[in-house]
């Protein structure tokens, strides 16, 4: 602790989980924005991820409220954001919006997406997994031509509204801190936006970089047309990102209120690893300009994978930095602006450093029992075949 | 509805335990406590504060504060001629001991400031509150209900005054309660009791006979944070403008 | 109508959303706390449960009622503002029950230098003092009353006792 902090604010109340919130939910909002690449506008050259990125979307969405939960100092008296929600509460509205999107939208259009094959699987498979899969049919076996073209009406509908919720869902998360009119690093109209899109690049990074390794595993050839629109579009919304984040920041710079000096000085002292170093040059400029050769330069396929591979986690890490330097960057300053406190990870406290990689590698094993139960790939080149 | 009926509570559990002594000598109390009759706030007069900390210790004692956490505290500014915006505060353990003597003055200014709950009018923790778990009661003081809360920090956070923190071991959030079980009962809070000084007054902004409309005519009052408008309820006279 | 047929599965999904919500409705008025909305968006019971806790600082006004005699020394002189609590702590119970708790006399080494201590950091008209220079080791009870304590009013040691 450096400086003045009011007496209360010593101790940092939003740890490490907090910063994996965002993170996790973030991902969920990317991964469904890229499968709607395909559904709702269109794009056929990234087909190959639709279905993985539902997975991957449901995967970490199962997971995202866990780091909250683990927080709480009362997780069992959690129920009571969906009894008795606050009206005025972004974070009670954010209960709401969660339950819809995971219900309404996810599980519904994975379902209509999956019912054939669903009803086939419960048909051929034994034991408990026919069980799983007879509950999941929901007692209809109509896979019949008409049912499948309703359904896939229907699933575009959902998409559509899925893009909007996919907003919310993480718009809703960076209203709950821009909304703060007592934490000016918090507090900016910008904050939702630049969630959305760093939301959506990451998420974006996370399917194709899970594609990728899945492919290699699978020892299947990677889809480089799939792989270079993925790229495509992930260094375009990576160029608004950074556009809205800059916009931000020279803001900041150039209007420099009563919290400026605070603020500046904490950038060049206690985040200037975090904030400058990996997510300004590292996590931003160096993949931009990586994945910005990729676009003018005539480089061989492998070179391209392996730039997106790079530029993908580098992506993953400048975004995780992104929301650390937020979450915790905007507890490590008193709100009277004289002084500075310091924030230590715990390494096996319940809000630790290995609570927090389990809840990072959690998804990745949803992924894999989703993986072993939706399998997407064995019917998609069928049903690629029927379209 | 009603809305003045609504807001009628009468208190009869605190009747229960208000004991004989307290209603002899205020017999105007507790069980005829009206919380539509009250809107309750505090005087604080930075020109008589002399940092002794009472305040501190006694808001402990009557609440059974964890260590380290103070619902009200004790800061001492030192602001100089050239530093208006940067003034040197200090607050050793919240000014609770008291704080070291300045003996010989090194030029500028120095003042003591006790902050405590500001019991927003249009409180920003309350707004944030997902659950409902913090409110304003009906006689305008911003209360913790600690069965319900479920220690999410949301309110600490949106707190521009750091009042509120999260109690080490009830895993809720706590701050000050302006004495509710005091006021109620006719009784003044616990750091007004113990103030020897008369820095702070318990003000009820309801009451036409409250000294407190006397003073805010008379006198060049402020609150703290005025630009983030968030009605604040603790009155300061005497503010420096470098105090945030 | 063959077009409800084919879309039959889908009803099935909506069936769930509405067992879900009847189940989440029929819980939700079971656990919400019976007290809650009557005056806003909480549980009004918690108003009357902060306000039954008991109190630790009885108030002057207790204290007054039996100690005449030293609120009336104290009300002549220039500690009439401070009240009995501030130096001799809380004392709620000794206000209940006299007998039960006797409060031991506050050590005036201790507390008058807490207020008296010189400090440029103090009002300019609140008398202090430097405590080595000023006493130079004599209590200060001896010169000055704790509850009258300007010079020539009435003397220290007339300790106080129920009347």
């Amino acid at each position: 602790m450096s400086g003045y902090m009011y007496p209360n604010e010593i101790t940092l109340y939003w740890s490490v989980l907090i910063v994996l919130y965002p993170y996790i939910t973030g991902l969920v909002a990317g991964a469904f924005i890229l499968a709607s690449l395909e559904r709702v506008f269109r794009v056929e050259a990234v087909k190959p991820t639709y279905r993985l990125a539902l997975l991957t979307a449901m995967a970490f969405l199962l997971v995202a409220p866990l780091p909250l939960l683990f927080h709480l100092g009362h997780p069992e008296r959690s129920w009571e954001m969906y009894f008795t929600p606050h009206s005025t509460s972004a974070m009670a509205m954010f209960g709401y919006v969660y339950l819809w999107y995971l219900m309404a939208v996810l599980s519904f259009e994975i379902w209509l997406d999956y019912r054939r094959e669903i009803v086939l699987l419960s048909q051929s498979s034994k034991g408990l997994l026919r069980l799983v899969y007879k509950i999941m049919t929901l007692g209809s076996t109509n896979i019949g031509e008409r049912a499948l073209h309703i359904d896939e009406r229907v699933g575009w509908i959902v998409t559509l509204i899925g893009i909007p919720s996919a907003f919310l869902l993480h718009g809703y998360v960076g209203f709950i801190f821009g909304s703060l009119k007592s934490n000016p690093w918090w507090s900016s109209p910008l904050t939702p936006v630049v969630f959305i899109f760093s939301a959506m690049v990451s998420g974006i990074a996370a399917v194709m970089l899970i594609y990728m390794a899945i492919t290699k595993l699978r020892r299947q050839p990677i889809d480089t047309r799939c792989v270079d629109t993925v790229a495509m579009y992930m260094f375009y919304i990576f160029i608004i990102d950074f556009s809205l984040e800059m916009l931000d920041l020279v803001h900041r710079i150039y209007e420099a209120d009563e919290s400026f000096r605070s603020l500046n000085f904490m950038a060049h002292t206690k985040l200037f690893f975090s904030q400058i170093v990996l997510q300004m040059f590292l996590g931003t400029l160096l993949p931009l300009i990586l994945l910005f050769l990729t676009q003018i330069v005539q480089l061989s396929e492998i070179a391209r994978k392996r730039i997106y591979a790079f530029s993908g986690c580098m992506i993953l890490i400048s975004v995780f930095a992104m929301r650390w330097n937020v979450v915790i960057g905007g507890q490590l300053f008193s709100k009277s602006f004289l002084g500075y406190t310091t924030y230590k990870v715990g390494l096996v406290t319940h809000e630790g450093l290995l609570v927090a990689l389990g809840l990072i590698l959690l998804p990745l094993f949803f992924l894999w029992v989703l993986l072993k139960l939706l399998p997407p790939w064995s019917e998609s080149g069928a049903s690629a075949a029927a379209d | 509805m009603n809305i003045t009926r609504r807001h009628i509570l009468i208190l009869l559990p605190a009747a229960a335990v208000a004991w004989k002594s307290v209603l002899a000598g205020t017999p105007e109390d507790s069980p005829n406590y009206n919380m539509s009759e009250h809107w309750w706030g505090m005087l604080i007069d930075i020109s008589k504060c002399i940092g002794c900390g009472n305040c501190v210790r006694a808001c402990q004692t009557e609440n059974d504060l964890p260590d380290g956490f103070f619902r009200t505290w004790v800061e001492r500014y030192h602001r100089s001629d050239w530093h208006l915006e940067n003034p040197e505060v200090i607050s050793p353990d919240g000014g609770k001991e008291g704080f070291p003597s300045v003996q010989d003055d090194p030029g500028g200014e120095y003042f003591f400031v006790p902050k405590m709950c500001n019991h927003c009018a249009d409180s920003p923790c309350t707004q944030v509150c997902p659950v409902g778990a913090t409110f304003i009661s009906p006689d305008g003081v911003v209360l913790i209900d600690q069965t319900y809360c479920m220690g999410c920090a949301y309110c600490v956070q949106a707190c521009p005054y750091g009042c509120r923190y999260i109690h080490p071991t009830k895993k809720v959030a706590d701050k000050c309660t302006l004495c509710y079980h005091r006021i109620t009962k006719g009784l003044t809070t616990a750091c007004c009791e113990a103030c020897p000084t008369g820095t702070r007054q318990l003000a009820d902004l309801k009451n036409p006979k409250d000294p407190i409309h006397e003073f805010l005519k008379t006198h060049k009052v402020q609150v703290l944070k005025p630009q983030l408008a968030t009605g604040a309820k603790a009155f300061y006279n005497d503010l420096d403008g470098s105090v945030r | 109508m063959n077009g409800f047929k084919d879309a039959g599965h889908l009803f099935r999904f909506a069936g769930l959303f509405v067992v879900a919500f009847l189940v989440f409705w029929v819980v939700r008025g079971f656990v919400v706390p019976k007290s809650f909305g009557q005056y806003g968006h909480y549980r009004a019971a918690a108003v009357s449960e902060y306000a039954a806790r008991p109190v630790k600082f009885a108030g002057h006004q207790a204290c007054e009622a039996c100690h005449t005699d030293i609120a009336s020394t104290k009300a002549g002189g220039k500690h009439a503002q401070v009240n009995c609590e501030a130096c001799h702590g809380a004392l709620a119970k000794h206000a209940e029950d006299p007998t039960s708790l006797t409060p031991p006399k506050p050590d005036t080494a201790v507390l008058c230098v807490r207020c008296h201590a010189a400090s440029a950091a103090k009002p300019k008209d609140f008398p202090q003092i430097d405590a080595v220079s000023h006493a130079n080791g004599v209590p200060c009870e001896t010169c000055h009353n704790p509850h009258s304590p300007a010079i020539g009013a009435p003397p220290a040691a007339a300790k106080g006792g129920a009347q």
